[in-house]
């Protein structure tokens, strides 16, 4: 068993008499792909900025890679990555002006920040690019750059909501190559979709429903706990159930 | 440190690249200035002013010699009675008109101190306060002369009538105006754009989940608008001085001061706004219609408050564009130090500390 780098324990967050998330308990392990799904208002979102130092849970104890949500939140922010299902760089910034950018907000110093970008640029087969603006690039590209861009710093971990809503498949292959980099790095990616391919793709994952998590384990494990053959027919057994919608 | 200077350079990119905005930015005040300027500058050389003269005497002739002079007037005819004055200025031919009483040198000499009257169409009372204003310094500078080598000190009084409008409710000036008017569009607008922007693309997520501090990503914000308008009010003033000949009477530090502390007032009420809205239209659109029309209305740099039913009174006193007005036009126009403006400066500085608290509260509620 290696490094637990996000620790949860009955962690709940309320909005007055609305229970968002509930009681969530779980853990996730170092160079982990681990796949947080569930239908729409199931309450990821809310676990998730609760992850991320965004939001102070109601109640529960919760550490992520190594610093308590209620009192370290700095010290989280600094540790790990975000990337958002909006595609969210600067569109009218040029591509290196925004890795320098986000490098820069981490503290990064000028020489590694130079460095990090050639890198990265040559990474993403961007040489051409690079001085151009991000509204020109194609939206697999601009995903493949908004992930590198989240693990510029060398996060412990990095979130990832729905990265790749819209995006063809190919790309979609693509990015999960990037996804399978960082995790042989030692870079835990805790991802939340609505592909069930991608599900399959995860070490481990958690479904949740109406905010609470329903089923964690291995995509394997799940199939033959559940007795099928996809993980979208486990997905839509257990989230069928739902009293939550949109 | 270093990460708020990459954010502020990050944030001139952003306005610098974008070539409409830039040109919206600096062309703004300049188009604004010329405008009012000239619908000014142009009416009020070689007005036409009529001349009653009753007397017919060696004063008299002599101060009319001296409005001739003047490039201001241009002396339509001497009529002989009063009703020509009232057609005149009904058919809109003369803009004043001067009346000498009849033994203007006489009484001049024996009493030391004589009327003249003055009437101007004050229906643009812009124009007649001007013209009255030239009119009088005409006679002034003639009574001055007059008193060099005299023993006992002559007064020729003018005695000014406005007609069509007696109060004279109207701006003194439009440059103050102007000024509380393009600091009011950049500031608020483009910072209250700039910020939801970044909600709206999702960038602002990416920055909330950085270590970087929300108070610092609003700093950032606002320090490249802070520095673009005081470039703004420059370019204000400068034309001010040498396009329109309208010269700052006070201290220049002084009114640089009072503009950088409206143009914070302006950037947190922008955060303000920000804050509350979620996308760019509704932003721009509060910032348009509450922040514009307010400052149009009732900062008295068109249509005069006192003239306003009182409860529309009490509600100027919340436009902080009215207080900076005041302020700009006791500077500029007045001459007058920060003794005079100390009231308004005080109430600016409070309505901005209020806005400031107010929208970093609630910036922090959106985080938790």
């Amino acid at each position: 068993m290696s490094e637990t780098v996000i620790h949860a324990e009955n962690l709940t967050k309320r909005f007055g008499d609305f229970v968002a998330a509930n009681a969530l308990t779980l853990e996730v392990y170092k160079g982990e792909i681990f796949g947080f799904l569930g239908a729409n208002g199931a309450g990821k979102t809310t676990a998730m900025r609760m992850f991320c130092g965004l939001s102070i849970p109601t109640s529960g104890k919760a550490t992520i890679a190594g610093y308590d949500v209620y009192r370290q939140t700095e010290l989280i922010k600094k540790n790990i990555g975000y990337m958002s299902q909006k595609f969210s760089l600067y569109e009218d910034l040029t591509v290196l002006e925004n890795i320098r950018f986000f490098g820069g907000i981490y503290g990064l110093s000028n020489a590694q920040l130079k460095s990090k970008s050639d890198e990265l640029i040559t990474q993403l087969g961007l040489q051409h690019e690079a001085k151009k603006l991000v509204s020109g690039l194609p939206l697999g590209w601009k995903q493949k750059l908004s992930f590198s861009v989240a693990v510029l710093h060398q996060p412990k971990i990095v979130f990832l909501d729905e990265p790749t809503g819209g995006v063809d498949p190919v790309t979609r292959r693509q990015f999960w190559d990037l996804i399978y980099d960082a995790a042989d790095k030692g870079v835990t990616i805790f991802v939340t979709t609505h592909y069930m391919d991608e599900a399959e793709y995860c070490n481990r994952i958690s479904i949740m429903v109406d905010g609470k998590i329903e089923a964690l384990d291995s995509p394997g494990n799940l199939k033959k706990h559940f007795q099928v053959d996809s993980m979208h027919e486990v997905f839509y057994q257990l989230a069928r159930g739902a009293k939550r919608g949109e | 440190m270093k990460q708020l200077l990459v954010f502020i350079k990050k944030e001139f990119a952003h306005v610098l690249r974008d070539r409409k905005t830039l040109l919206i930015l600096f062309g703004m005040p300049v188009v604004q200035i010329l405008i009012f300027g000239f619908a000014l500058t142009n009416e009020v050389k070689n007005s036409k002013i009529l001349i009653v003269d009753n007397a017919k005497d060696i004063v008299s002739q002599r101060l009319i010699t001296q409005l001739e002079a003047s490039r201001y007037f241009e002396i339509e005819k001497a009529a002989w009675n009063h009703d020509q004055i009232e057609e005149g200025f009904k058919a809109g031919t003369i803009k004043l008109a001067i009346v000498f009483p009849a033994n203007f040198q006489n009484e001049l000499l024996h009493q030391n101190s004589v009327q003249v009257q003055i009437l101007a169409d004050a229906s643009d009372p812009n124009n007649a306060t001007t013209l009255i204003n030239y009119a009088s310094s005409v006679i002034q500078d003639y009574q001055s002369q007059v008193n060099q080598t005299a023993t006992v000190p002559y007064r020729i009084i003018p005695e000014m009538r406005m007609l069509y409008n007696p109060q004279l409710k109207g701006a003194h000036n439009f440059v103050p105006g102007v000024m509380a008017l393009v600091l009011m569009l950049v500031c608020v607008m483009m910072t209250a754009v700039s910020i939801v922007k970044e909600k709206e693309t999702g960038t602002m997520e990416i920055l909330l989940v950085s270590p970087f501090k929300p108070i610092l990503v609003i700093l950032a914000k606002a320090v490249p608008y802070l520095l673009l308008s005081l470039i703004n009010v420059v370019s204000i003033l400068l034309l001010s001085v040498f396009l329109l000949d309208l010269p700052i009477h006070g201290s220049i530090l002084l009114l640089f001061a009072e503009s950088t502390l409206f143009i914070i007032t302006c950037l947190t009420l922008g955060i303000f706004i920000s804050v509350k809205t979620d996308s760019q239209q509704t932003a721009m659109l509060i910032s348009l219609m509450g922040m514009l029309l307010p400052t149009i209305l009732f900062s008295g740099f068109m249509f005069p408050i006192e003239n306003m039913p009182l409860p529309l009174q009490i509600i100027s006193n919340i436009v902080p564009s009215k207080w900076f007005y005041i302020i700009v036009k006791s500077i500029m126009i007045k001459g007058l130090g920060i003794a005079a403006i100390w009231k308004e400066t005080l109430i600016l500085v409070g309505i901005t500390s209020f806005l400031l608290v107010i929208s970093l509260k609630s910036f922090k509620i959106r985080l938790s």
